[in-house]
């Protein structure tokens, strides 16, 4: 699948497009096929987010899971700080990331 | 330390209203990304993995009390309560938001503090040696002169779009303690057979995908021609470095393809026309200057007597004090590398700590290393174990200093857009293998240091050790190179060979460390057996 990621104006949170809007919860990305360059221009244009690019991801089990490391640990955050994630009471949340 | 006078505080000040303007007008819309990042990126502010990075200037890492007593608040209040100190002497904050950015630099400018000229193609901040003003082996402060720099090269309108960064250090002292050669320009402060002050220029100096040592291309120029034969180093780079290749953009490839030769010869016809224009500030500037420097009024008579019955004081003593120039006193290293740790981060609670103890302690002042540590630069040896106990009570008491423990590492992968590998896993895993004190002080003096890209901000190149994370489609992959120091024997380490994942890179070093132990004679360091034994026993049992 292709997910669409980018970086909230006013935060710098990392974000994923749901279809209908913007989640800081990388299982809420949809699958944007085709349509991502459309949409970036039309939320860039929009001031929701900047920054924002597709990647190649995979729906799995557990969640939708980005293809490269780079943006699995923009994902969830920095694998070194646990309690900074977005699951910070979840010992098992970051078995995915690497 | 030095004050500002009225304007640098107005330059400042100025700074922060432009752009908390420019922060308005892009919330609001009026600026695009592409017209706001140029004007982010000159008050330091980033996008990094997670959000907006913040990077602080700290000029030649010096720091008053009440500096570091407001870095430890913003973390608390704009950022999540830890600031990371980098190895270029300044502080990152990792999780700004943009509409909170003017507030933070207005926090920062009441204290005599900005972001600018921390990203760009623009001189960057200048870097110094940690000890200075404290240093036994010193032949003059070098901050007056870095301070100097400093005040030049801000804003300096003909250098703020230079083909790439730039970065100066200056020292004063044979050992070199700010890896002077490895930067574009590195001022060694010497004094000539007439026993006068002056500069000696070393140029095209760097790491990053092309590391090159910078060679001296003038022994001595007169204090009253420093700002003059900095400029004309600036101005030959300016006009002939390469802009067509942001690769081979740095000052350190013109060198090279130049040469040196005529690269200064270059910059002395360029010298010759500038002298004629008088563009160098009056000596009185810098006669204005030094006695911001002067010495804190030193206890007289001070005692030089420690007791070290406390066997961990003990310890941190002998790995974390150096030889201060005054009778009675020593400089402390606070190291920021805990077993297990993340180097450089501190928590707000530790930052504000070290700043409570430095002006009680270290005549209200403290200094950032290029090595990711806090230096307390004047603590009276009576004062020592106060001080000791108080920061071991808050974590801070770790004695690893320039041992393997002491490990140097980039954000990398975990905070950096840049890289390509994570390093703070790997300097973890590294401190939790050599963590005893026992090792260490076996093992004895091993800089080891960790980048996680090819930029090389975690100096991989000039380790005794160096280990470089790369990306091997996807998977992260370390290289381990030998050999690096950014001392006075400045060198460049050699790769070993194919490179590891990240347990096989911690059993790597632990087999060059064996190396090393099996081979060393009298009171060689790990870098000395090296040079003496070459690579291929190593080579041999890491790869076997």
């Amino acid at each position: 699948m292709k997910i669409l990621t980018g970086n909230d104006l006013k935060t710098g949170a990392v974000t994923w497009w749901t279809g209908v809007g913007w989640s800081l919860d990388v299982n809420d990305a949809a699958d944007v096929g085709d349509n991502g360059a459309a949409v970036i221009a039309r939320e860039e244009g929009a001031q929701n987010v900047f920054a924002a690019y597709v990647i190649d991801g995979e729906k799995t089990a557990e969640g939708v899971r980005p293809a490269h490391i780079k943006d699995r640990i923009r994902a969830l955050g920095p694998t070194v700080r646990p309690d900074l994630t977005l699951k910070p009471s979840d010992p098992n949340a970051l078995n995915w990331v690497i | 330390m030095y004050k500002y006078d009225q304007y640098d505080q107005q330059m400042v000040d100025t700074r922060v209203e432009e752009f908390r303007d420019q922060v308005r007008r892009r919330l609001s819309g009026e600026l695009t990304e592409e017209q706001f990042r140029p004007l982010r990126l000159q008050n330091g502010l980033y996008l990094q993995l997670h959000a907006y990075m913040l990077r602080v200037a700290v000029p030649y890492g010096t720091l008053s009390s009440a500096q570091m007593k407001v870095l430890g608040d913003i973390a608390d209040k704009y950022d999540r309560g830890y600031g990371h100190f980098t190895t270029r002497q300044n502080i990152q904050y990792n999780w700004i938001k943009l509409e909170d950015t003017p507030d933070i630099l207005a926090d920062l400018a009441a204290v005599e503090m900005h972001a600018i000229q921390t990203s760009g193609n623009c001189i960057r901040n200048i870097s110094s040696d940690q000890y200075a003003g404290a240093a036994a082996d010193e032949i003059v402060d070098p901050r007056p002169y870095a301070e100097l720099l400093r005040q030049w090269s801000s804003f300096h309108p003909e250098f703020l779009t230079l083909p790439r960064k730039f970065k100066i250090a200056v020292i004063a002292s044979e050992t070199d303690r700010a890896a002077m050669r490895l930067h574009d320009i590195g001022i060694k402060m010497v004094k000539n057979d007439a026993g006068e002050i002056g500069c000696q220029f070393y140029v095209g100096g760097g790491m990053g995908r092309t590391p090159m040592i910078g060679p001296m291309i003038r022994e001595f120029v007169p204090l009253d021609q420093l700002i003059t034969y900095s400029e004309a180093c600036l101005r030959v780079y300016n006009r002939y470095g390469r802009r067509d290749n942001k690769y081979k953009a740095r000052i350190k490839i013109l060198v090279h393809e130049l040469g040196k030769e005529e690269y200064t010869r270059q910059v002395e016809e360029e010298f010759a026309h500038l002298l004629t224009q008088g563009i160098e500030p009056p000596l009185a500037e810098l006669e204005r200057i030094k006695p911001y420097f002067d010495d804190p009024a030193f206890e007289a008579g001070a005692s030089d007597d420690l007791d070290l019955s406390d066997p961990d004081f003990r310890l941190w003593v002998e790995r974390n004090t150096h030889a201060h120039k005054q009778a009675g006193y020593v400089i402390a290293t606070v190291s920021l590398k805990p077993v297990g740790g993340i180097p450089g981060d501190a928590s707000a609670d530790q930052i504000r700590l070290m700043a409570d103890l430095a002006k009680e302690y270290s005549f209200d002042e403290l200094r950032v290393t290029h090595a990711q540590n806090i230096v307390f630069p004047h603590v009276r040896k009576a004062d020592l174990y106060t001080v000791w106990q108080k920061l071991d009570e808050a974590g801070l008491g770790t004695a690893n200093l320039d041992s393997v423990g002491d490990i140097i590492a980039c954000p990398g992968l975990d905070y950096c857009s840049l890289a390509n590998a994570r390093s703070i896993p790997v300097a973890q895993k590294i401190s939790e293998r050599f963590g005893s004190a026992e090792k260490q002080a076996e093992i004895g003096e091993l800089k080891l240091k960790i980048s996680g890209c090819i930029n090389a901000c975690g100096h991989h190149h000039a380790g005794h050790i160096g280990i470089l994370g790369v990306d091997r489609k996807g998977v992260e992959n370390y290289q381990l190179l030998l050999g690096g120091s950014e001392g006075a024997d400045t060198s460049l380490g050699k790769i070993t060979g194919p490179g590891f994942d990240e347990d096989g890179i911690v059993d790597a070093v632990e087999k060059a460390t064996n190396v090393y132990l099996a081979n060393k004679q009298g009171e060689e360091r790990f870098l000395d057996t090296y040079r003496r034994i070459g690579m291929d026993p190593f080579k041999e049992a890491i790869y076997g």
